[in-house]
């Protein structure tokens, strides 16, 4: 399948197609499946890892990876790139297999994942792996990065996109609201803030440990255009995302509250919430395997 | 009596006409219209230059770098760790950013985007903290920064820069430019006494220490703020028979050791004196050195003395703690008499 979905336009803004045909949302949904089965194959390896996390932005990395971002393929460093900045940088080990598809470095790199010498972390390190655009693992910082990359394209005449993933627990960080508030005062249009709002955060749902809500009206008075989603239609996140990137750059800043499910392709840890963090013994491996394949969860 | 025991002192009569916060020199020279003018400077001369602040362009002056390029300036309102993220992302798309706020909000409040979005990150973010020490002598401890240097200088991959005087600033500034990763550029009230000419100052080099001679019985290791009351308790000194020199530490990381090994292979006593609490600044990062290498040589770390410093006007402040020219004199003939210290 071709993975030159956006092209290598020289001349950025890239308008990109709001209309999915039914071949690049059957990749799209491959591509999620991808995510999901490569996340319980590299956390088999680091014995530890947040399943339930990436899981639920699986079609977001899908719909930003193989429609949305303007990429060049094997080579990280395009000027013109997209940038696209993980808040919820613990959700990285559903990213690294897709930078890998992208030729930015050998899938090889994969097998290793956070062992002694190997680039690849819990949380993603832009020194030391090829296409990432940011460092991460505080919470909060992303927005802040994202719009400092945002002003970067204006100043330097470079006009790329840049694409912030946030976690819904994120949101309780008072940094994000500094972003919020200053993005749109700069009129950032080409910072688009993506919600994985999947509801729970470690110590249980988000909204009982600090209420989140109204929170499409929190960030309409801060002054950003609000959209919804179900972050689980991989062509509808990618529909609207494309949608958003088309607008002009000076607009207001646009945040998609991805409405999604913490653990989902797995019945129980949908279900379960201490399953932020955790780990699959080898039997309990291939029944998900299983189940996510088969594509029913229970 | 009263009348008597309430008399101002000299000083005091300073402070009425608020001339305690004015040198003689032009306004012009100002530490501030020195940094808003290099970077205005090196924008000219095709830097990719940014300048950001948090609600505090007419403090550092940075209003003179946005009335000349203003689509090159950005008002971050009072968020400074916002601000500090945002300079790490804008640097990853080729801008060099120069921000700037209180070295206590800087050091302090936006410690952990300082560690994290810039020096882990190697971004080239260019952070001022300025009015650091105690500068802002009677708004607080809140205000003051007096464990900034610690803090900057334990972090990887960080750059320390205190320049002297205005115009060792805007020398440290244009060659902060090309430094790779991030700096931290302390700055103190922007109204220092003038230690170098400007010609002087353009030969500075970060990492290497400006040398104003070793003393045989005292060198004074100072940085920032405290070179020029150095110098002149070198005379001071002199005046009582004491041989006294003095090295300008600008460049706090990465230390200039070979100028504290010769310091102390020339002196029987280094002080180190800084602006700053004596854990972990400059007087730490010289016992550092001294210690690894094996130095015989006794060191006297001179600062604020492991407390949080009063409220007062800076000047009045300088000598209550003993950092002006007497009072650096005077801790050198204790010292010298055998008087250790005091604080840990």
């Amino acid at each position: 399948m071709s993975l030159d979905v956006t092209g290598d336009q020289a001349q950025p803004p890239a308008q990109v197609s709001v209309e999915l045909t039914d071949e690049r949302i059957r990749l799209l949904e491959e591509k999620a499946l991808f995510v999901r089965t490569e996340t319980v194959r590299l956390i088999s390896i680091a014995k530890t890892g947040h399943y339930a996390s990436t899981f639920s932005c699986a079609e977001i990395f899908a719909a930003l990876y193989y429609h949305v971002l303007n990429l060049r393929r094997g080579d990280p460093g395009y000027p013109a790139r997209d940038r696209f900045v993980m808040g919820k940088g613990h959700a990285a080990v559903g990213l690294y297999p897709l930078l890998a598809d992208w030729g930015f470095f050998d899938t090889s790199v994969l097998d290793e994942y956070t062992r002694l010498g190997n680039p690849l972390g819990d949380h993603p390190d832009m020194t030391e792996v090829s296409g990432v655009d940011f460092s991460s693992g505080t919470l909060g910082h992303a927005l802040s990065a994202g719009l400092g990359m945002a002003l970067g394209s204006r100043i330097t005449a470079n006009p790329f996109s840049v694409f912030v993933l946030l976690g819904d627990g994120e949101l309780h960080e008072g940094q994000i609201w500094e972003a919020a508030m200053s993005a749109s005062h700069h009129r950032a249009g080409n910072l688009i803030a993506i919600v994985d709002r999947n509801g729970y955060s470690l110590d249980g749902a988000v909204d009982d440990v600090v209420g989140l809500e109204p929170l499409a009206d929190r960030w309409r008075a801060f002054g950003w255009e609000v959209h919804e989603v179900d972050g689980h239609d991989a062509g509808a996140v990618a529909s609207v995302l494309a949608r958003l990137k088309n607008r002009p750059h000076d607009a207001a800043p646009a945040v998609l509250i991805a409405h999604t499910v913490k653990g989902k392709g797995v019945h129980f840890m949908e279900s379960e919430f201490g399953w932020h963090l955790g780990w699959l013994d080898r039997a309990d491996e291939e029944a998900v395997y299983a189940e996510l394949n088969g594509g029913t969860a229970a | 009596m009263t009348q008597q025991t309430v008399a101002p002192p000299a000083d005091r009569v300073g402070y009425r006409d608020n001339s305690w916060q004015l040198t003689d020199m032009a306004d012009k020279a100002t530490g501030f219209h020195a940094l808003a003018d290099a970077l205005v400077a090196l924008t000219e001369r095709g830097h990719p230059i940014v300048a950001g602040t948090a609600d505090l362009k007419y403090s550092n002056g940075l209003v003179r770098y946005q009335q000349r390029y203003p689509e090159r300036f950005l008002q971050f309102g009072i968020s400074e760790q916002n601000m500090v993220s945002a300079a790490a992302g804008l640097a990853t798309t080729g801008l060099i950013p120069y921000v700037a706020t209180f070295a206590s909000f800087m050091s302090l409040l936006a410690v952990e985007q300082m560690r994290t979005d810039t020096a882990y990150t190697k971004q080239p973010v260019r952070m001022i903290g300025h009015h650091a020490g105690f500068a802002l002598g009677f708004y607080g401890a809140s205000h003051h920064a007096t464990e900034d240097i610690a803090i900057t200088r334990s972090m990887a991959n960080m750059t320390v820069l205190a320049p002297a005087d205005p115009a060792q600033l805007a020398a440290l500034v244009e060659a902060s430019v090309d430094v790779d990763g991030p700096v931290y550029l302390r700055m103190g009230r922007g109204r220092e006494p003038l230690v170098y000419d400007a010609a002087t100052a353009a030969d500075v080099r970060i990492g290497r220490a400006v040398v104003h001679g070793f003393g045989s019985d005292v060198t004074l290791v100072a940085t920032g703020t405290m070179v020029h009351p150095a110098l002149e308790a070198v005379r001071l000194l002199r005046d009582r028979g004491i041989d006294a020199g003095v090295v300008d530490m600008h460049t706090v990381k990465p230390l200039d050791v070979d100028a504290v090994l010769a310091a102390a292979r020339a002196s029987s006593l280094l002080v180190a004196v800084e602006e700053h609490n004596v854990v972990g600044g400059l007087g730490g990062a010289v016992a550092e050195t001294l210690t690894e290498h094996g130095a015989a040589v006794r060191l006297v770390r001179h600062g604020v003395r492991d407390h949080y410093v009063p409220v007062g006007p800076p000047t009045h402040l300088y000598r209550h703690l003993g950092l002006d020219a007497d009072g650096i004199a005077e801790r050198v003939v204790t010292a010298l008499n055998g008087e250790g210290s005091d604080h840990g």
